[in-house]
């Protein structure tokens, strides 16, 4: 066989090393990712100096508390933004589950036998994630199966999911969370709003969603998977990848998150309030675009989208802290969105010239990747 | 070069004259010289081709030509008058037009549109669709394409696309069209049309600049020709006397081409069957794009599928890796019926597909060499539910050694390679899911000489390995000398098979219904 081969390029040299080449690659993501740590730097130096309680152990710990919330439910916006979706339901499904956490908890009157029962409190816990993740998965479905466009599935996923929350409550508040220890609902509370080691649990969540998802995504072909189908369905979808299942996961996974989020807010309140989590999507989709992540798909971070949902929490409790109105807030906050992702962009359209000149240069291919 | 005895106002009213000339163009990128002073003339009437291999500088040359780039250094001069061509609007206005290898089409709107982007016939009360609908259809008609001006361009096939994007160049009116790969989607049929095109362009005057893969084609356009190599004009030369072997020479700077026909016909079993298949056109009015077809590729075997765009045979490929289902008829890998399988588990089985196109359904542009040619193996290194890294690099590390790709390393963007190695990352991707069966769709589209041989060389080897290749070309002399068989399709039934030891491509061509508007209807025999 081997004298029929062509001859002419078989005796090529070994690629040259790599190790320049990566250096440079991981180099540029430090970059990334730093400008947001950058951003997060300046606010936390405006604010220190503005306050001079900003920057207290307990200030931090509040603020933190609040960040985790949010980045819960970013990690799992930033597994469908990363699929090239969006999951517009996640605010309802925090109050969703939270509602129905607190209808176990106060006693559930079955149907029919004219009972109320008591669940435990892990089975409530349980119940209210599952249901989280039953929202995602009707997303996904109507997603990947019935090809609804994801902003529209999700869209209507909110005002029903907000509804049935509704329906649930009649509107009300439920507010007897304690449960009763003659009943064996306890705990629910004094768990989940506990701070061991004196750091709030949602911080501990977020620790634990963070190490799991980074996980989930470097480490397991899911992961992988993910990425290829958010980077190119079509040819992910050639190379074997079960691309539907991927994309009904990721709803399913941000619907967990949600719900995750949903009870330990409830506890946090304490009280399950059908109204909870409402515009909560809008951070969760911020956090993640300013952590770096493309809406497109196929580029992310779950490291990105921590920082991401530090320097918005960081933004507004610094904000609420030096008293500007809430008006300018909500100025500023969106400022600083559109202004992280526009320079996202520009880098994005610096690197891809650069590179394209590199290419253009190293082949000189006609038809090389145009910016489009 | 034959008007320069001839007094200035003779040379104008001579038909060779030059409208646009390159002086001492140098184009350098950082530390790379693309082009180190080239000189060149583009001359009214006239078909000037080039060629050269990928990294030759022929693209960076057309890309300063068309104002997509400006040079580093040297002149070009336009009518005798020094230019700059600022953006490629510029070029457009001072009647510089070119036609991209890759689609630049709005798959949204209709062929009218997209012919007029830019450009609309805007009258006081708006467009005038009317006339350019008008326009369109005078267009398709010289193109001799039944395409309506209404029809979506997402509803036409690849083939029919490049056409509409020729339309568009010739709707700009240019004096110089510069043709970037023009015809790489186009059947035999369409590029004879094309031809005829470029002739009555030329005999009006417009000078075309011809850049093309396929070699013979190009010479057959040329009326003159300059070659390429590592960013210079290494030669150039008229029509007269303008072969194939003196390309090829002039390119790559000796004689280089591939031959497979001795290789070694050891077969094993049959590994795969195909069985009366028909499978349905996707593009509507319940067509059968696969007609009844049946075949069976062996262990070890190479076929090419040869025949014109729109005979079956991308559908056919599709169907077999699983995309699209059959209507009717079956396939077996071994003995297994393939038809309950999906894609994932086809390639499992061990079927898999080297799409057509590379970038829309080969690649995973933002990933990693590495990714994209692990990406359909990723389940083999997976350890207690997380992937083995150090497997996987293991995988990719043979792979882009066994396959010779030529990147920085596993970690180098898929974006950074040339179109030819990253051809290689798709099939070194499928070889790595350790396939029986390998189908590829025109594996060698856009990408040059000495990559092709080296493509092909990496399917013999495997065939040599027990692999069943079946692939898909348009091109003659790639499915003659690169195949232990042919089979030829048309109008989604295989036609004929040919022994490319024995048969000629005149035979092959004429199966395909290349010649003569309905030869295979007359061509009843079958296997020889």
């Amino acid at each position: 066989m081997s004298d029929t081969l062509a001859p002419e390029r078989e005796t090529r040299p070994a690629p040259p090393p790599q190790e320049p080449r990566r250096r440079r690659i991981n180099l540029g993501n430090v970059l990334v990712e730093g400008r947001a740590l950058v951003a997060l730097a300046i606010i936390v130096v405006i604010f220190a100096s503005l306050s001079p309680n900003y920057l207290q152990p307990d200030n931090l710990i509040l603020m933190t508390r609040h960040v985790a919330m949010n980045a819960i439910l970013a990690i799992g916006m930033l597994m469908v933004i990363l699929n090239g979706g969006i999951d517009l339901s996640v605010g309802s499904t925090v109050g969703l589950s939270g509602v129905i956490a607190g209808y176990l908890l106060q006693g559930w009157d079955m149907p029919i036998t004219q009972l109320v029962a008591y669940p435990p409190v892990w089975v409530v816990i349980i119940g209210a994630v599952a249901l989280g993740a039953l929202v995602g998965y009707v997303n996904g479905l109507l997603v990947s199966k019935l090809n609804v466009a994801p902003f529209i599935a999700t869209l209507g996923m909110l005002y029903v999911a907000r509804g049935i929350a509704l329906l649930i409550t009649n509107g009300e508040t439920f507010t007897a969370l304690q449960g009763e220890e003659g009943l064996g609902n306890t705990g629910f509370v004094t768990f989940l709003a506990s701070a061991p080691l004196g750091i709030p649990m949602p911080v501990w969540f977020m620790v634990v969603f963070a190490v799991g998802f980074s996980l989930l995504l470097n480490r397991t072909a899911f992961g992988r998977w993910l990425y290829a189908t958010g980077g190119n369905e079509r040819a992910a979808e050639l190379s074997g990848v079960p691309v539907k299942k991927v994309q009904t996961l990721v709803y399913v996974m941000s619907g967990f998150c949600a719900a995750t989020v949903g009870l330990l807010l409830t506890a946090d309140l304490p009280a399950a309030t059908p109204r909870a989590g409402e515009f909560y999507e809008l951070n969760a989709i911020a956090a993640v675009v300013i952590g770096g992540a493309a809406l497109s798909g196929g580029r992310g971070t779950i490291r990105g989208t921590l920082i991401g949902a530090f320097v918005i929490g960081f933004l507004v409790d610094g904000l609420v802290l030096v008293g500007v109105s809430v008006f300018w807030q909500q100025v500023i906050k969106g400022a600083v969105i559109i202004l992280a992702v526009a320079v996202d962009q520009l880098q994005q359209s610096f690197q891809k010239r650069r590179a394209l000149r590199k290419v253009a240069a190293s082949t000189n291919r006609p038809g090389s990747p145009s910016p489009a | 070069m034959t008007a320069v005895t001839e007094t200035p106002t003779e040379a104008a009213a001579h038909e060779g004259d030059v409208v646009l000339r390159a002086v001492d163009i140098t184009k350098t990128y950082g530390v790379t010289r693309a082009l180190k002073g080239v000189n060149f003339d583009v001359r009214r009437g006239k078909v000037t081709v080039l060629f050269g291999e990928n990294g030759a500088g022929k693209s960076t040359l057309m890309k300063i030509l068309s104002g997509v780039e400006q040079p580093t250094g040297g002149v070009l001069e336009l009518d005798g008058e020094p230019v700059t061509l600022a953006s490629t609007t510029d070029a457009v206005d001072r009647g510089i037009a070119i036609i991209h290898q890759e689609l630049n089409l709005c798959p949204n709107l209709n062929v009218r549109d997209n012919i007029f982007i830019g450009r609309e016939l805007r009258t006081a009360r708006g467009i005038d669709y009317g006339r350019e609908a008008e326009i369109t259809r005078g267009l398709m008609a010289r193109l001799e394409e039944e395409i309506s001006p209404d029809t979506l361009v997402a509803d036409l096939r690849l083939g029919q696309q490049q056409i509409v994007e020729i339309a568009r160049a010739l709707a700009a009116d240019a004096r110089i069209l510069i043709m970037d790969e023009p015809t790489s989607a186009l059947s035999s049929a369409e590029v004879e049309v094309l031809f005829k095109v470029i002739d009555d362009l030329t005999a009006s005057g417009v000078a075309i600049v011809y850049i093309s893969h396929h070699l013979e084609e190009a010479i057959e356009v040329a009326d003159h020709a300059v070659v390429f190599r590592d960013g210079d004009l290494v030669a150039d030369r008229d029509a007269e006397g303008l072969t194939l072997p003196w390309v090829v020479s002039a390119m790559v700077g000796r004689e280089a081409d591939y031959d497979f026909r001795d290789a070694s016909r050891d077969y094993g079993d049959v590994a795969l069957r195909i069985e009366d298949v028909r499978v349905v056109d996707q593009e509507g009015g319940g067509r059968l794009a696969v007609d009844g077809v049946s075949l069976d590729v062996r262990e070890g075997e190479i076929v090419a599928l040869y025949g014109l765009m729109g005979a079956g045979r991308t559908e056919l490929m599709e169907a077999l890796s699983g995309r699209e289902p059959f209507a009717t008829g079956r396939a077996l890998l071994g003995d297994t019926d393939l038809a309950p399988y999906s894609i994932q588990q086809r390639i499992e089985l061990g079927i898999g597909l080297v799409p057509e196109d590379r970038q829309r359904d080969g690649l995973v542009q933002l990933m990693t060499v590495g990714q994209n040619l692990s990406l359909a193996s990723l389940l083999g290194s997976v350890r207690r539910g997380l992937v083995s890294r150090k497997h996987e690099r293991g995988g990719i590390e043979d792979q882009i050694r066994d396959v010779r790709v030529k990147t920085a390393g596993p970690e180098a963007l898929i974006t950074s390679l040339s179109g030819g190695n990253q051809q290689k990352v798709v099939i070194g991707k499928m070889l790595l899911t350790d396939p029986r069966v390998l189908l590829l769709d025109e594996p060698t589209r856009g990408i040059d000489v000495g990559a092709k041989g080296e493509i092909f060389s990496l399917l013999f080897r495997e065939a040599a390995r027990g692999l069943a290749v079946l692939y898909v070309t348009s091109e003659i002399g790639e499915a003659l000398s690169a195949a232990h068989r042919v089979v030829v399709m048309s109008k989604g039934r295989v036609v004929r098979e040919f022994d490319p030891r024995t048969c000629t491509r005149e035979e092959v061509m004429a199966a395909a219904g290349e010649t003569g508007a309905d030869v295979h209807h007359t061509k009843e025999q079958h296997r020889e």
